[in-house]
């Protein structure tokens, strides 16, 4: 059983839950962007909830089946049609060999996820199928997915067709999307006015945001505290001595434009990060559209593990919807 | 009028680049594959491409703004 990729869209790509375990050597977790979604996709069409999907963006792409199959889409509000005919987002359908899966224009969120019964079986590398295209790791042989390319796809357990996920049980998120922020160590580089400045102010998405980096801009920047550069850090303020970076992770090269590192991100450098979103908050990032309106709020690991905790408790809900 | 709409969101460009006229001005010819501006997203320009052909109206969006998926980019006359 194949996909064959008729369109690949603008840029679509095989992802699962990620390799997490070699960020030390430089190597991203990356894996889906919106994890939550990915995983409704898989327990929709009966896969394992880290089977690897396609992930894609903005634009949907444009494949034909050739074998029955049981088909779920996810995340971003991408209209799904087969054969022409209109299919519900976040439900469980079935898709016949020689039909063809095709989109209309994205209505809202960034990155849809299409799961097939089976999840997509290229080879794994690392532990993952997800697609690392600077390392060449995963994906096809290394790369996103491109039209003219046959993705092989795995045995087919219990997947059927009619399943859905309720309104209630998605996590997507609000307009302007709040993003809860954890001050760091290099929080004491900024004056105390840019702290605040930097959770007052509406940033908007900069439309350079993808896989490794989410940028804002169009709030004020950021002022720092004075200070004898320390041996290495180079003499622009927003320098340190090379640190590691954690996923989520704020830096703001410069001070003007805040950049949020996503999965496939480097794992450290010289840029000063000022805190970093919390894990509960970082699937919202990944259904950002550029221009979108963001605000940053400020939580202390208390609040960041209760946030943790609500979202284990809404993954609880969604197997339980769909076990 | 027919228009055509952008297919994903983004900041739209009407020339090829900043020193150059736009790709269409009113009264050109506009054939089913034309391409009538540029949209950047995650840094990679696409080219916005007519499924229409007819006589070029107007830009319905500004040049260098933000635009969403559906939005209508350009009018085409009779």
């Amino acid at each position: 059983m194949t996909l064959k990729i008729i369109n690949h869209g603008l840029s679509t790509s095989i992802q699962d839950l990620g390799r997490p375990g070699y960020f030390h050597l430089g190597i991203p977790i990356s894996g889906a962007m919106d994890r939550f979604s990915l995983r409704a996709a898989n327990l929709l069409v009966g896969n394992p909830e880290g089977a690897a999907c396609l992930e894609v963006v903005f634009l949907g792409p444009k494949i034909e089946f050739t074998r029955d199959a049981i088909v779920a889409v996810t995340g971003a509000d991408l209209p799904v049609k087969v054969d022409g005919e209109p299919r519900d987002g976040w439900a469980s359908f079935q898709v016949k060999a020689g039909q063809v899966l095709s989109f209309d224009f994205l209505k809202s969120g960034a990155r849809a996820y299409i799961a097939v019964s089976g999840g997509i079986d290229t080879k794994p590398a690392l532990g993952s199928r997800s697609t690392y295209p600077i390392g060449a790791l995963g994906g096809v042989n290394g790369r996103n997915v491109e039209t003219g390319d046959e993705l092989p796809v795995g045995t087919a357990s219990n997947g059927k067709a009619g399943q859905q996920v309720a309104p209630a049980l998605r996590r997507l998120p609000d307009n302007p999307a709040r993003l809860r922020v954890l001050p760091g160590l290099y929080w004491h580089r900024l004056t105390e006015a840019a702290g605040h400045a930097f959770f007052d102010d509406e940033w908007k998405v900069a439309p350079e945001a993808d896989r490794m980096g989410y940028r804002f801009r169009g709030g004020r920047a950021l002022e720092f505290v004075d200070r004898e550069p320390p041996f290495g850090a180079g003499a622009d303020p927003s320098n340190i001595v090379d640190g590691c970076y954690s996923y989520g992770s704020i830096q703001v090269p410069g001070g003007s434009e805040p950049i949020v590192l996503h999965r496939d991100a480097v794992s450290g450098g010289g840029y000063f990060t000022l805190g970093a979103i919390i894990s509960a908050d970082m699937d919202f990032i990944g259904q950002l559209q550029p221009h979108m309106p963001v605000k940053f709020v400020k939580v202390d690991m208390a609040g960041a593990l209760a946030a943790r905790g609500e979202r284990r408790t809404a993954l609880q809900r969604l197997r339980e919807a769909l076990a | 009028m027919p228009t055509i709409p952008s297919p994903l969101p983004g900041t739209f460009y009407i020339r090829p680049d900043p020193g150059s006229g736009p790709f269409k001005n009113t009264g050109d010819a506009v054939a089913i594959g034309d391409t009538i501006g540029l949209v950047e997203v995650m840094k990679t320009f696409i080219e916005i491409k007519s499924e229409i052909a007819g006589t070029f109206a107007s830009y319905s969006a500004e040049d260098s703004a933000p635009v969403t998926a559906g939005q209508d980019l350009a009018e085409l006359g009779d």
